[in-house]
């Protein structure tokens, strides 16, 4: 669910749902969650004004623009109307609320519009932007950002947020990154992008096996599995610097996952990161300090434990094991030490990843030779499907707002990475690159400023 | 790692030949005390000629039965790292031949089909590896010379997407350290 608010509303026009009150999350019927992803809310993005002379600020009012549809299209809340539809001009007739004829944009479907102001020097841009209620009849936000010229990409994304805020009340996810694996250089390397797929580059140079990154909670920290001594031991690097600490115990050192931070500013000292090793002769999964000294076992079952996924309280956490017989879902909860089986349906269930808002996993569920993507809540009811007949599908992960999951498929023939919502709606492929890319995983929101 | 290889295939050919040939010196040392009584020169090299011949049969069957360890996979069920009757056979063959080759120390590959998932596939690679290390260690094969290592899924004989691929993939390779 995008949010309380949103999630009652979708299906009502935009009017109604500027005039309603929230209403309380008591009110939810929590059986109904209503997808809003399937009634697109029609937005309009005009052509951006320059405000100052020169070719330059004309180049990044256009720029903007572009980027601003392109952003929020992604979101997959907005259908950004056919520019050729338009019937008014704010580049001509101006862009604030004094100068917009709403009844212009009411008429040809617009429920709300963005208009865009740009003024630029060779050292400068300053951006004015606004979204408005067309039906209403109001400017709902407006926001003036000033940066250097390479800053217009950010600042289109800040509004981007403000507007995802506005309808979700929640941020999105316009400061995050996905980090996957790729076998462009012919290894497989982790490579980096951010989060729509722009400029992707590689971060590990291991030239050997590479796999599994992991997040830190303050995005600055990436914690992978790699074999540059022939043995899979564990990395924990800095996403700039070229710090970083090897855990190396005798047997596997895989599938790390950090305990989420209730301090977004902490530092590696007081982060903590599970992991499977399994130099006891045993695979157990265990709690490690963010240089990777072993604090605690956490599992104690013969068998696999693996893929450890933290609830975002770290009160709990998901990994599969097969003390069952087959890879399977358990959650275990660290205060009564209670290990609950989660998954029943299918044979082979594995890849959890627990949802930032907490309440849904998500994982790969094998049918036949094929794995697909399903979700599932702790409510007792049947998983949800959300990938089918569309070759394997694999790896999902949360956008840090719990709106989409990126998940990688083979769909195409190469495997790629992909994102839908978390409803499963809006499946498309996020970024093309040589080799093949596997296991994303997104990065929560980078702290700015 | 290919030149360790080589320098123990090279170890295990020239160790047979040294005893042969110190077995040849001590022969012909007895022969030329006879040459000088009775002078039958002709028997002297007839004698090395055989044992030449007999030196290359013996260098070909270790290199036979070295190829064989190394080449011979164990191979198991889908998510499976139980040894089957026919894997537990192999590996005795290879147990006769660690024995007979006491110097020689083994790391143990666990590796699976593309089917399942990266994660778990790392570690059911390891849970292969070991019951075979298990197994060998039953046999009498002293486990300090055994050490495991899980690819999981990163390393197929076989890329295609096919059950009989998946079937060569899902496997125990033996390597020679």
């Amino acid at each position: 669910m995008v949010s309380v608010r949103r999630s009652i509303l979708a299906p009502v026009p935009m009017l109604l749902l500027l005039l309603l009150p929230v209403i309380p999350a008591s009110a939810v019927d929590e059986f109904i969650e209503i997808n809003p992803f399937l009634k697109k809310i029609p937005l309009a993005i005009p052509a951006f004004k320059p405000l100052s002379e020169g070719a330059l600020a004309l180049e990044t009012s256009d720029e903007a623009a572009q980027l601003m549809a392109e952003t929020l299209q992604f979101t997959g809340y907005f259908n950004i109307l056919d520019k050729g539809a338009y019937l008014e001009d704010p580049r001509a007739s101006g862009i604030t609320d004094a100068s917009i004829n709403y009844r212009n944009w009411t008429v040809i479907g617009a429920e709300l519009l963005i208009t865009g102001g740009v003024r630029r020097t060779d050292q400068a841009v300053e951006m004015e932007l606004r979204l408005f209620d067309t039906f209403k009849g109001q400017s709902v936000i407006g926001k003036r950002y000033r940066g250097s010229p390479k800053d217009t990409r950010r600042i289109v994304r800040k509004f981007a947020s403000e507007v995802v805020f506005f309808l979700t009340g929640n941020r999105g996810y316009f400061n995050s990154e996905i980090a996957f694996v790729s076998t462009g250089t012919g290894n497989k390397e982790i490579y980096i992008t951010e989060f729509d797929g722009r400029n992707p580059a590689q971060f590990t140079r291991t030239k050997n096996i590479t796999l599994s990154p992991a997040w830190s909670p303050d995005a600055q920290w990436l914690a992978y599995t790699a074999y540059p001594k022939n043995r899979p031991f564990l990395y924990i690097k800095h996403r700039h610097h070229k710090r970083g600490y090897e855990i190396g115990n005798k047997g596997l050192n895989i599938t790390p996952a950090w305990l989420p931070a209730a301090d977004p500013s902490a530092s590696l000292h007081n982060m903590h990161l599970a992991a499977t090793l399994s130099f006891t002769g045993d695979q157990e999964i265990y709690l490690l300090t963010g240089k990777g000294k072993i604090i605690k076992r956490l599992t104690k079952s013969w068998g696999s434990d693996v893929s450890p996924t933290w609830s975002p309280d770290g009160k709990k956490f998901a990994f599969v094991s097969n003390r069952s017989g087959n890879p399977h879902i358990y959650v275990k909860d660290l205060d009564s030490g209670r290990v609950d089986r989660l998954t029943f349906q299918g044979r082979y269930n594995t890849q959890p990843s627990w949802s930032p808002k907490g309440d849904k996993l998500a994982y790969a569920g094998m049918e036949g030779s094929r794995n697909d993507i399903f979700v599932i809540g702790f409510n007792g009811r049947p998983p949800v499907q959300l990938t089918r007949d569309a070759g394997n599908n694999e790896s999902p992960s949360w956008s840090p707002d719990g709106s989409m999951i990126v998940f990688s498929s083979n769909r195409e023939g190469r495997s790629r990475i992909y994102v839908m919502t978390a409803f499963g709606t809006d499946q498309r492929r996020l970024l093309t690159l040589p080799g093949e890319q596997t296991n994303p995983q997104w990065s929560p929101n980078k702290h700015l400023n | 790692m290919q030149r360790k290889l080589w320098m123990v295939l090279a170890l295990l050919l020239l160790v047979p030949g040294l005893m042969l040939f110190t077995s040849c010196a001590q022969q012909s040392a007895v022969d030329q005390d006879t040459t000088q009584k009775t002078t039958a020169p002709a028997d002297t090299g007839s004698t090395t000629g055989s044992d030449d011949l007999q030196t290359d049969a013996a260098k070909r069957a270790a290199e036979q039965a070295m190829n064989q360890f190394i080449n011979e996979h164990i191979y198991f069920d889908f998510d499976s790292a139980a040894l089957s009757a026919i894997a537990q056979a192999t590996l005795k063959n290879k147990a006769a031949w660690l024995n007979a080759n006491p110097g020689v120390m083994v790391t143990i590959e666990g590796h699976c089909d593309e089917r399942g998932t990266n994660e778990y596939n790392l570690a059911l690679g390891e849970r292969r590896a070991m019951s075979a290390q298990a197994y060998l260690v039953d046999l009498g094969i002293s486990a300090s010379r055994l050490s495991t290592i899980s690819y999981g899924e990163e390393r197929p004989l076989d890329n295609r997407s096919t059950e009989e691929a998946w079937a060569k993939n899902r496997r125990g390779q033996f390597k020679l350290k």
